[in-house]
């Protein structure tokens, strides 16, 4: 009826509050019918400042609150900021230590990935799966429970060392739950591969090849999807990575199908990491003594998280409390990828694919600044502090009405 | 408001089997729709836990919904961000009365270990009402299913469903 160039398009928006988000982010959809022509994020909801607060705390009380950044692997951000840390205060951390720190970080592992698994088939309309893959994960609860005492903020590091052992009880307890969850993932494994309803919504999905996923810098299980060949526990191991190296897990589809694949078969690698970590747990103290003060300088850390690469920068000043901790989560890297992706798909796969890359807004969210003249100019640190100083100063006395 | 002209009358017989029926049938599906205003996830996750089959509070009818228009109860997880605020009083106010919040998690409460950093302006009370608490870091599912039964039983007392209304 319409010439085509006179159509007006209609945009979508989803979000701050919407059923297809667990976490509030913004996202406006231009749609052309069906499809979907551009995209725009809008992140920052959940920012709360947590790095500005890291420089009030002292270095253990910041352990608490890094943990908090996200309530999915707070595991794996204490460890990278214990890892920063300790390499600043030049203490060497007994080999126990460290491979309960890997044990810990991959029953996170699973149980970030079975999470994952339960919401993305829930975002294609499967809830039968969605039930029974968060069934299947308070297994992996329960040995999280048994180890530590609690589900979801374990606390397992402390700076120069871990709080808890495993004893012959306990590893029973988790070898026991492991061949549960290795027969559960197999399943899986085989649902999200044959179940031809699903396939619809997987297969040929929001592809993107090996050149497409490095332009836009994406990391972890979606890079791995797509054959991008990295993680960090075989590129740069730390704790016990380096003594027991990890198989890696490549798919080379690139599509929602490889990313559910890629998640699925590292929950496998990881239950066989965990039997071989706890056959040869070696024996030591569990910590070493940790100064209050930390050497001046500047230390970086890298680490794998469920979603990708975590890393943190840690600045002391010889103090009880850091100059500057910087964090980039895998978020922040593989979100960008969703604006890329969602271009000529239906609007209805849209929530497969944002939840393909599997956000977590909670450890991503920051504030930005736009310059509205259009200038570019590089700040110095003294000149951003004091900007910082200014701006929060004024925040903080301003009435909150 | 709308009946300022009419004389306030004490409840006629149907009038009473009316609210019986209304508060009976809000007891057996209290719908859910849950806001996070700045959590870690760490609670979101406990309350998705909660509706799953471990814990199942979908026996008591409890059921997560999308729309805030179809909802009696808000869960709020985390500390309110400055950002964050005016979406969570426009999700509350678009809710129909008579409506219920329920804060779950430290940072709800007061804020948490986020008390004080520079975009955090406050916990949940702060912005809008809140009915039940429910402590912890983040709380156990039993905690949170403990929320709702205290809410159900919240909503069995019918006089103060109408004072909410009014």
């Amino acid at each position: 009826m319409t010439q085509p160039a006179n159509r007006k398009r209609f945009t979508v928006p989803i979000g701050p509050q919407h059923p297809a988000l667990k976490e509030p982010g913004h996202f406006a959809f231009d749609v052309d019918g069906e499809i979907v022509q551009s995209a725009s994020v809008r992140l920052g909801y959940a920012h709360r400042g947590i790095e500005k607060a890291t420089e009030s705390r002292t270095w253990v009380q910041n352990l608490y609150l890094l943990e908090r950044i996200c309530g999915i692997c707070s595991h794996i951000h204490a460890t990278a900021y214990c890892l920063g840390v300790e390499k600043l205060a030049q203490v060497e951390v007994p080999p126990r230590a460290q491979a309960i720190r890997s044990l810990v970080a991959e029953l996170e592992r699973i149980h970030s990935h079975l999470l994952w698994l339960g919401v993305a088939a829930h975002e294609s309309g499967f809830d039968t799966l969605f039930m029974y893959s968060w069934r299947d994960r308070e297994t992996v609860m329960n040995i999280l429970e048994v180890m530590t005492g609690n589900r979801v903020h374990y606390s397992a590091n402390v700076l120069g060392g871990v709080k808890y052992d495993v004893d012959d009880q306990q590893a029973a307890t988790i070898r026991e739950g492991l061949d549960f969850l290795e027969e559960r993932t197999l399943h899986y494994l085989e649902v999200v591969s044959t179940d031809s309803l699903f396939l619809q919504r997987t297969r040929n999905i929001g592809v993107m090849d090996r050149e497409a996923a490095q332009l836009s810098g994406v990391i972890g299980p979606t890079g791995r999807a797509s054959n991008v060949q990295r993680d960090v526990r075989l590129d740069s191991p730390y704790a016990a990575y380096a003594d027991h190296p990890i198989t890696p897990v490549y798919e080379t589809t690139g599509d929602l199908l490889a990313r559910f694949v890629v998640r699925l078969r590292e929950q496998l690698t990881s239950i066989d990491y965990i039997r071989m970590l706890l056959d040869h747990l070696p024996n030591s103290p569990l910590t070493t003594r940790m100064p209050r003060r930390v050497k001046a300088g500047e230390a970086i850390s890298r680490v794998e998280a469920p979603r990708g690469e975590l890393f943190y920068y840690i600045k002391s000043n010889g103090g009880d409390m850091p100059d500057r901790i910087h964090v980039r989560t895998p978020t922040l890297c593989n979100i960008a990828s969703v604006a890329q992706l969602v271009i000529g798909q239906h609007l209805a796969d849209v929530p497969m694919i944002l939840v393909g890359i599997d956000p977590c807004f909670s450890c991503n969210d920051r504030t930005s600044v736009i310059c509205q003249d259009g200038q570019r100019d590089m700040w110095d640190w003294a000149r951003l502090r004091q900007y910082g100083i200014d701006h929060y100063g004024t925040h903080y006395t301003k009435d909150l009405g | 408001m709308t009946n300022g002209n009419v004389p306030q009358k004490a409840p006629g017989l149907w009038q009473k089997v009316l609210d019986r029926v209304k508060t009976w049938s809000r007891t057996q599906s209290p719908w859910l729709i849950h806001f996070n205003s700045g959590s870690c996830n760490g609670c979101d996750i406990e309350i998705l836990a909660t509706l799953t089959p471990r814990y199942d509070a979908e026996r008591f009818g409890v059921q997560l919904h999308g729309s805030p228009r179809h909802a009696d109860i808000l869960i709020c997880t985390g500390p309110v961000t400055r950002q964050a605020r005016e979406r969570l009083l426009r999700t509350y106010e678009q809710m129909p009365n008579p409506k219920f919040v329920v804060a779950v998690g430290a940072c709800a409460i007061t804020g948490g270990v986020f008390a004080g950093c520079y975009n955090v302006i406050g916990h949940i009370d702060e912005v809008i009402p809140v009915d039940v608490y429910v402590p912890g870091c983040p709380p156990r599912p039993e905690a949170i299913i403990d929320a709702l039964v205290i809410l159900l039983q919240k909503l069995a007392a019918g006089p103060k469903i109408e004072e909410a209304a009014s």
